[in-house]
């Protein structure tokens, strides 16, 4: 009997504890919230692009306390993103794991199959930018336009040296578009980030990249490199001079994403939460600006629009990577 | 004098009270945190940034260079006292300091890290001060042949000149080079040696679960097996007399510490090298030039003197190409770059001429940063030197646990935790068949920045080798290389035409 009734007693406690606890959160956030810190994965490693990108979307969303629980950023470059991918299949807690991602989303999974990643089981969230691509070399080389480029690599042939970021990704790729669009026969040679990319270049141990803005912009401001074409649907408003490859006759445009994935098996009532989050630092002045200092494009993308987007892509890099042979 | 003149208006900056606040502030926190085994100043300022945007840019970067600074100075503190490198530049440290410690001398090996970081930090500051837009027209010349010739040599000191057995030393070598390509190879773009498909092995293996399952785990299993439990650590008792004889010990390595400042900072500025292959070098050099070498690696001043001024002096050198040329000489200078892009800065070659109350600002902190954290880190010595009174069974508990987290702060992933366990016990039989593994460590931290290094060069040049000799800068250094690694061959001709010779 006596057991009974504190039994009930508890009973009876909990339901009002319940009650007072959801009626504090009822007014505090409507709907889900993060209970615990949430993994922020960053597919790349610490000083990169990506993880500068990410580093600031963590600051903006702690400067404005937009999340109850702080998002905490965990580098995993490993095998080209490969792990970070495979650690969000595998989360345990879908609820609480993101990740910042580039366009290894796409290419990883296709080169390795063995991981069974399939990106459109994950689940979006937000596109936060695109990153723009431009033709970059020497001011001492004298040359000026895509013209004066060609020729002059014509004349090298193989000797031609394009230094640019990793093996089979995005600026091998834009190195075999501008080979098969104009006959040449660069030499790609792969560097480990954008910023030793770019020192070659400034260095003169390179003859041209495909920097991204963001890696060349110190070199340029001081006058030591120059863009020549950017590959990109418009000129981009830092670099005027700068043609698009479209003007010129290549209907050549790629960027990389800037976006952020939520693991597979998401709740709705999660994804609603994470979409609203980034969408308010996507609108942040913080951000704006940064897309502006940083000649990035690519307007917001999130929900099924996201998820449409990634498919398109996925196919177009399938193709790419077929005619280098890389599938 | 525009120098002076700028400098000066720096201190106005540094010494305002929330800049100096901050300083201080920077280097009790980067000093805990670099004497943490696993965390150093990488994770310090990767997990600080976001704190900085309360303040002002350049009190932000005031702050964290504190911190890096700290952490340069608090690293030395656990590879001496408990054997576990505190940070990865303290790989080094270990060789020596650990040794030091045991034989009871780890108050001169605590005073010798304290004061040669300090003396290595200053030369670099003033090297800094003074030449830094031409040194960094020196970093953009050296490409990758000049890369993999300085990296050739760095093998070449430790292969060379090593007092220890030759064959085992370049057994060693290797070893610390497989694990070194385990990982995705950049130039191919597929991952390599990825043993039982275990995704863990995607992202390499991290030198310092390496460095710690050697140095923690193995050395606390030999310590234990040699001591059965009774040794207590130390038998220190500081008197003003001890104090006097260390200091006059230390004097005489001024040479190793003025050899090492340079080596370390001129390492540094080069894109990707950083802290930890200065010290490495700088701790080979010492071996290489001292009267002495069989007493390296057993305990002596030298060989703590020499990788501590040179991490310190590197650490200073990395902010050179990150300020100047935008790009980072260390992982923790690739965080920094970070935070100058969010805090609005372009670093690069304009840097040092639109905003000059940053740079200035900055420069003038480091000088007020290297003097508080001599200061600060001597005052913490005894409180050091009292944890090692503690008996050894207990020590033992307390390394083992630090060890862990340790390996598994940087990755956040258990499967290095595993790894390291596994090192510490090859690790230790390793060792109980006299087989030296720091070559192991060096390997290890040098293996990805050589490989592609000669790939890229081999790559450039089509496949002809003599690039490596051609070019002006890589020439000689590879000229000497190869002949330091000869060395041990003429020795042994040499005992053999004369037999009486020795």
């Amino acid at each position: 009997m006596r057991i009974l009734t504190t039994k009930l007693i508890l009973t009876g406690f909990a339901i009002a504890v319940s009650f007072i606890g959801i009626s504090i959160f009822g007014e505090a956030v409507a709907g889900w919230s993060p209970k615990k810190p949430v993994q922020f994965i960053i597919m790349a490693g610490k000083g990169g692009g990506a993880d500068k990108m990410a580093r600031l979307m963590q600051t903006v969303i702690e400067k404005n306390k937009w999340s109850p629980k702080p998002l905490t950023p965990i580098n995993k470059p490993g095998g080209s993103g490969a792990e970070a991918l495979v650690h969000l299949k595998q989360a345990k807690d879908p609820n609480h794991t993101i990740m910042v991602t580039l366009n290894s989303f796409y290419t990883t999974p296709l080169r390795q199959p063995a991981l069974g990643v399939d990106i459109a089981t994950f689940t979006p969230v937000a596109r936060m930018a695109e990153d723009t691509f431009l033709l970059w070399v020497h001011k001492d080389s004298g040359i000026k336009t895509v013209d004066a480029f060609i020729k002059a690599a014509k004349a090298k042939g193989k000797n031609w040296i394009m230094a640019g970021t990793g093996s089979l990704q995005e600026d091998q790729l834009l190195t075999d578009f501008l080979n098969a669009d104009y006959g040449l026969s660069m030499k790609y040679v792969p560097y480990k980030g954008g910023g030793k990319v770019a020192k070659q270049l400034a260095g003169k141990h390179a003859n041209s990249t495909v920097n991204n803005p963001s890696e060349q912009e110190g070199f340029y401001k001081a006058g030591t490199t120059v863009p020549l074409a950017a590959f990109t649907p418009s000129r981009l408003e830092m670099f005027p001079n700068a043609p698009t490859f479209r003007e010129l006759g290549q209907d050549r445009v790629y960027f990389m994403q800037r976006s952020v994935v939520g693991a597979p098996g998401m709740s709705s009532e999660a994804a609603a939460f994470y979409q609203g989050l980034f969408e308010k630092v996507y609108k942040s002045d913080d951000w704006q600006k940064y897309r502006k200092k940083k000649s990035l494009m690519g307007d917001f993308l999130s929900g099924s629009a996201l998820k449409d987007y990634w498919k398109k892509e996925r196919e177009i890099h399938r193709s790419m990577l077929k005619k280098m042979g890389a599938l | 004098m525009e120098i002076i003149q700028h400098l000066s208006d720096g201190f106005f900056i540094a010494f305002e009270p929330l800049n100096l606040a901050l300083i201080l502030l920077g280097v009790v926190v980067g000093l805990f945190i670099g004497a943490m085994p696993g965390l150093g100043s990488v994770n310090g300022v990767a997990i600080l940034l976001p704190m900085t945007f309360l303040v002002p840019p350049t009190s932000a970067i005031i702050f964290l260079a504190a911190l890096y600074y700290g952490a340069m100075y608090g690293g030395a503190i656990s590879s001496i006292t408990l054997g576990i490198p505190g940070a990865s530049t303290a790989v080094a440290t270990t060789f020596d300091g650990r040794p030091l410690a045991l034989k009871g001398d780890a108050d001169k090996a605590l005073i010798a890290a304290a004061l040669a970081s300090f003396f290595g930090g200053t030369i670099s500051i003033v090297l800094f001060t003074g030449f830094a837009p031409p040194l960094a027209s020196i970093a953009l010349d050296f490409g990758d042949q000049e890369i993999f010739a300085l990296m050739l040599l760095a093998f070449a000191t430790f292969v060379g000149l090593s007092g220890d057995d030759i064959p085992k030393t370049i057994f060693s070598i290797c070893i610390g080079m497989v694990f070194s390509s385990v990982g995705l190879d950049i130039m191919s773009g597929e991952p390599r040696l990825i043993f039982f498909d275990i995704i863990g092995f995607m992202h390499g293996i991290n030198f310092l679960v390496l460095a710690i399952g050697i140095y923690g785990i193995g050395e606390m299993m030999w310590t234990i097996e040699v001591s059965r439990g009774e040794m207590l650590m130390s038998k220190v008792v500081i008197n003003l007399e001890r104090i006097i004889n260390n200091l006059k010990e230390l004097l005489q390595t001024w040479k190793i510490a003025v050899s090492s400042s340079f080596v370390g900072f001129f390492v540094g500025i080069l894109p990707a090298a950083g802290a930890t292959p200065g010290a490495l070098m700088s701790y080979g050099i010492a071996k290489m030039t001292t009267k002495n070498p069989e007493k390296y690696g057993k305990g002596e001043v030298g060989g703590v003197v020499a990788p501590e001024a040179a991490n310190n002096a590197a650490s200073t050198g990395a902010m050179l190409p990150m300020l100047t040329l935008g790009i980072p000489g260390s992982p923790t200078t690739a965080i920094l770059l970070g935070g100058m892009v969010i805090w609005g800065l372009v670093p690069g070659p304009r840097l040092f001429v639109d905003e000059t109350a940053f740079v200035w600002g900055l420069i003038a902190s480091l000088y007020a940063a290297n003097l508080f954290a001599v200061i600060i880190n001597i005052s913490f010595i005894p409180l050091f030197l009292w944890m090692l009174k503690m008996p050894f069974t207990i020590l033992a508990a307390i390394i083992f646990v630090l060890s862990l987290v340790g390996g598994f702060a940087p990755t956040q992933d258990m499967h290095d935790v595993w790894l390291m366990l596994l090192f510490g016990v090859g690790g230790y039989l390793l060792r109980k068949l006299d087989y030296p593994l720091a070559p192991a460590v060096l390997a290890i931290v040098l293996g990805p920045i050589a490989e592609p290094a000669l790939r890229q060069s081999l790559l450039i040049s089509n496949g002809d080798i003599t690039v490596f000799f051609t070019r002006p800068i890589s020439g000689p250094i590879t000229v000497i290389a190869i002949i330091l690694l000869l060395l041990p061959l003429f020795k042994l001709l040499k005992k053999k035409l004369v037999p009486n010779a020795t």
